[in-house]
């Protein structure tokens, strides 16, 4: 698992990236409400809206940690959106992306470099 | 979250303390939520018993030889018929009959009127007020005041453990008392559509008090977050959103605020414009909408009629936890704000339904002595 500074994750298997937010960035976030996954078959560059989190407050975007197409989106969220606050880094995935620059993936922080980067915030 | 240039109240210690997550409001640091979050703080309001520190808000008094007389000329309140122990709901008018604030005005005693007005507003009402009525009143600040809100069915029972008055407060009752050891100001009112009081006391006691009233089960500490999920619910305009300078009492949906009688005099700020729409010259109306599928509506939405066309915009909006679906506030034209009219809601370009439904979304239940 990967992560970015804007607090997403990415799990990486063959050509295959899921995404969704870290534990740090739910509890921040607050109640999950509302969550809007992307449509199927659409092409995403790095940094592009991805999804976005709906809290009691606010919404919040979150971004594609790399470039690629989307082939599933996390249905479940629809009618269960407070997944994303009680398990943020397993069932509260947002989508499945089909990478296509693996190269992106080398800029990401894994877990180690992340908490690090939390403990500077 | 550190910043020098913010103000914090006498409480700021205990909300740390209690896991609060402080946020900028207003000038103050606030805390918008606790450990419980926004969902869970919400629904303990609407349950139990919640309490709010609300002390950033701008308490006063007004005094003059003829304050209740005065205080008419900046509002459109019936001030000379507010009887002692009474408190009223008010706005304080711009000379085009725009909300410059909304405000309580009441009176616990004989020494004038009792102020509250919004925090983010609390610097220009006082030089409006002092300015407006130059010669006719003083004002004297309540800066060294902490104000709690205590509010929710449970509100009640838990504050007359401490003061056996509050018991015979009626709703929009209020009353100069000792309690705590010193001299409060309890009203029962509030801003989250429950049952509920507002205590004003010294800063130097504010933080026992509020350790106190959280020793009972009953009570929970509840956030700016929450109490802005609340008060939408309740139906209550947020001013600086709901209503602002350019809005007036009838487009906001106060007219409930003009009295009879000074509408019949047309004696207050803007009269002549409010006496027009009151006619029926009035190009939008505050309304409340229910999102019918898709995200919350946020304040800047879009909101359009049956044929796309674009007819206003929402100002506050949000998850109701008390419906479990989106709510909003926005201004339309009087044609559209029928109880049951289809229209849209624009979010991130796409369109929604929703539709025009009554206000409070959630019904009031504020004590009412029979």
């Amino acid at each position: 698992m990967f992560f970015t500074k804007d607090h997403e994750w990415i799990k990486v298997d063959g050509d295959v990236a899921t995404v969704g937010i870290s534990t740090y960035a739910a509890e921040q976030l607050g109640d999950v409400v509302f969550v809007e996954v992307p449509d199927l078959g659409k092409v995403l560059t790095v940094g592009d809206s991805l999804a976005v989190v709906e809290s009691v407050k606010a919404a919040s975007d979150v971004y594609a940690p790399v470039s690629g197409e989307v082939i599933e989106a996390n249905g479940d969220l629809a009618a269960a959106p407070e997944t994303v606050n009680a398990d943020p880094e397993g069932t509260g995935w947002f989508a499945k992306l089909k990478i296509t620059d693996p190269g992106q993936l080398e800029g990401l922080m894994d877990r180690t470099a992340y908490d690090a980067f939390l403990a500077s915030l | 979250m550190t910043d020098p240039s913010h103000r914090r109240t006498a409480l700021y210690d205990a909300h740390l303390a209690l896991g609060a997550r402080m946020v900028p409001f207003a000038g103050y640091e606030m805390p918008v939520q606790y450990r419980d979050g926004v969902l869970t703080e919400h629904r303990w309001t609407r349950e139990h018993a919640g309490l709010f520190d609300v002390s950033h808000m701008g308490q006063a008094r007004l005094r003059g030889v003829a304050p209740l007389a005065a205080f008419e000329e900046v509002t459109p309140g019936d001030f000379i018929g507010l009887k002692p122990g009474k408190l009223r709901y008010s706005l304080l008018l711009n000379h085009k009959g725009g909300i410059i604030d909304d405000l309580m005005a009441g009176r616990p005693d004989d020494d004038g009127l009792y102020l509250v007005v919004n925090a983010g507003c609390k610097e220009g009402d006082f030089k409006w007020i002092a300015n407006e009525l130059a010669g006719q009143v003083k004002i004297e600040r309540l800066e060294d005041h902490a104000l709690l809100a205590l509010q929710g069915p449970m509100a009640a029972a838990v504050l007359a453990g401490h003061i056996p008055a509050v018991a015979d407060l009626g709703f929009m009752e209020t009353t100069r008392l000792n309690a705590f050891g010193t001299d409060v100001i309890v009203s029962r009112s509030g801003y989250t559509g429950e049952d509920g009081f507002e205590i004003s006391l010294p800063n130097e006691i504010a933080s026992d008090v509020w350790a106190l009233l959280l020793k009972d089960e009953r009570v929970r500490p509840i956030g700016l977050g929450a109490r802005d999920s609340l008060r939408l619910e309740a139906g209550l305009p947020l001013y600086g959103h709901d209503a602002d300078e350019t809005i007036s009492p009838i487009e906001a949906g106060l007219t409930f605020a003009v009295s009879k009688r000074r509408r019949d005099a047309g004696d207050f700020p803007g009269s002549s414009r409010i006496r027009r729409e009151l006619d029926g010259d009035l190009s939008r109306i505050r309304v409340g909408l229910r999102v019918l599928e898709g995200a919350p509506a946020r304040e800047g939405a879009e909101i359009t009629d049956a044929s796309g066309a674009v007819v206003g915009k929402v100002t506050s909006g949000g998850f109701s936890p008390t419906l479990s679906t989106a709510i909003a506030m926005g201004f339309v034209p009087p044609a559209l704000s029928l109880v049951g009219t289809p229209l849209s809601v624009i979010i991130r370009g796409k369109s929604q339904p929703a539709q025009v439904v009554a206000m409070p979304f959630v019904p009031h239940r504020y004590f009412r002595k029979s």
